[in-house]
């Protein structure tokens, strides 16, 4: 004998078990990307965390615009740093999806704060991807003792 | 249905070590989700302010400067502590998530595995606490 059990889940929930589904299971594919991104994420963030703060001589006091300027004229970093940005913010967003699911009932109200954190991941994710690569170690005008030592005298 | 054939886990005991007064006085496998979602959503804020704060770069070497200049206080010393903290428990947990997912013998042991996170916890913070706290009270 079969028992019918009425869906436990979260009614916003992608409904994933439902008969009439098709298509791909995108909540399936945001659980397998939770565990993924998460994997890495451990050994980007604990990289980011022991090289600011614990071997960089002075760690949290050491860090200023000039210490970037050393950090990013590797691309190692920069592409460490660009992936942690995309890995972290889209894990955390859609962590943060889940949550707002559980506890915003109210359908308009739920609609705003979900489309407030897609777009605040959007700009996020172009604004430091950007910022990255476009990053400028010796901006012109900029006085000397603020730059990175391999700056050209002006 | 659970038979008689096929294998099943004891009903879970309640643990002792249950926080009187509380409305749902949930075990381990509770206190780890509480700590998971609140850690998660501190990350989640200090990662927006994180990433404005990192794109100042792109300003001006005085702009950048001036607000990594107010990380170096000791109350947003202390803050960081707190910050790390979250970050290796939303870490340590959220591997042991995966493998009590992915793994029946984890599953079996999931309740001494939140143990083992929170001893995780301990020992590496026991080893950045001390540099960072030397580096935001010490000499500079
Ligand atoms: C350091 C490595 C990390 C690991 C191993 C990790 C692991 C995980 C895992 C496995 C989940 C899914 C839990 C579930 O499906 O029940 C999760 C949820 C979550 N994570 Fe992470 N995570 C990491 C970093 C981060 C970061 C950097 C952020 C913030 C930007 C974050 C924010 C969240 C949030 C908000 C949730 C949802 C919590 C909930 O539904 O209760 N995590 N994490
Ligand atoms: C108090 C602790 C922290 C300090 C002092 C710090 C410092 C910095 C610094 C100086 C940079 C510039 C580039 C670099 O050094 O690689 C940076 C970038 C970055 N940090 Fe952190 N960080 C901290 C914690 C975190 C945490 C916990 C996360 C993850 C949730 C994180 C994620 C990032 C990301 C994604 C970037 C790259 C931003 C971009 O390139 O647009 N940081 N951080």
């Amino acid at each position: 004998m079969t028992a019918t059990v009425e869906s436990p889940r979260t009614p916003y929930a992608y409904p994933a078990r439902s008969k009439g589904r098709r298509g791909p299971n995108l909540e399936k594919a945001g659980w397998i990307f939770m565990r993924a991104s998460g994997v890495v994420l451990v050994v980007l963030i604990f990289g980011h965390l022991a090289y600011n703060l614990l071997f960089t001589p002075g760690g949290i006091q050491a860090i200023d615009f000039g210490f970037i300027g050393g950090k990013f004229a590797n691309p190692l970093w920069q592409w460490w740093d660009v992936a942690m940005l995309w890995l972290a913010i889209l894990h955390g967003s859609n962590g943060m999806r889940t949550i707002v699911n559980d506890y915003v009932h109210r359908e308009p109200l739920r609609r705003i704060a979900l489309g407030a954190i897609a777009a605040s991941a959007f700009i996020l994710i172009a604004l430091g991807t950007l910022i990255t690569f476009t990053f400028d170690p010796c901006p012109a005008g900029a006085s000397a003792d603020l730059l990175p030592s391999f700056c050209p005298i002006s | 249905m659970a038979s008689s054939r096929t294998p099943t886990l004891a009903d879970p005991k309640p643990s002792r070590l249950r926080i009187a007064g509380t409305l749902y006085r949930g075990n381990e496998g509770m206190w780890s989700w509480v700590l998971h979602r609140i850690s998660g959503i501190g990350i989640y804020f200090f990662l927006l302010v994180h990433v404005l704060d990192t794109s100042l770069i792109r300003v001006s070497p005085e702009a950048y400067n001036a607000v990594i200049a107010t990380y170096k206080n000791p109350i947003m010393g202390l803050g960081e502590v707190a910050l790390v903290g979250a970050v290796v428990f939303h870490a340590m947990n959220g591997l042991r998530i995966i493998a009590v997912d992915a793994f029946p013998a984890a599953t079996r042991i999931q309740r001494i595995l939140f143990w083992v996170v929170i001893g995780l916890v301990i020992v590496l913070m026991a080893g950045f606490t001390p540099t960072h706290l030397a580096n935001v009270f010490g000499e500079h």
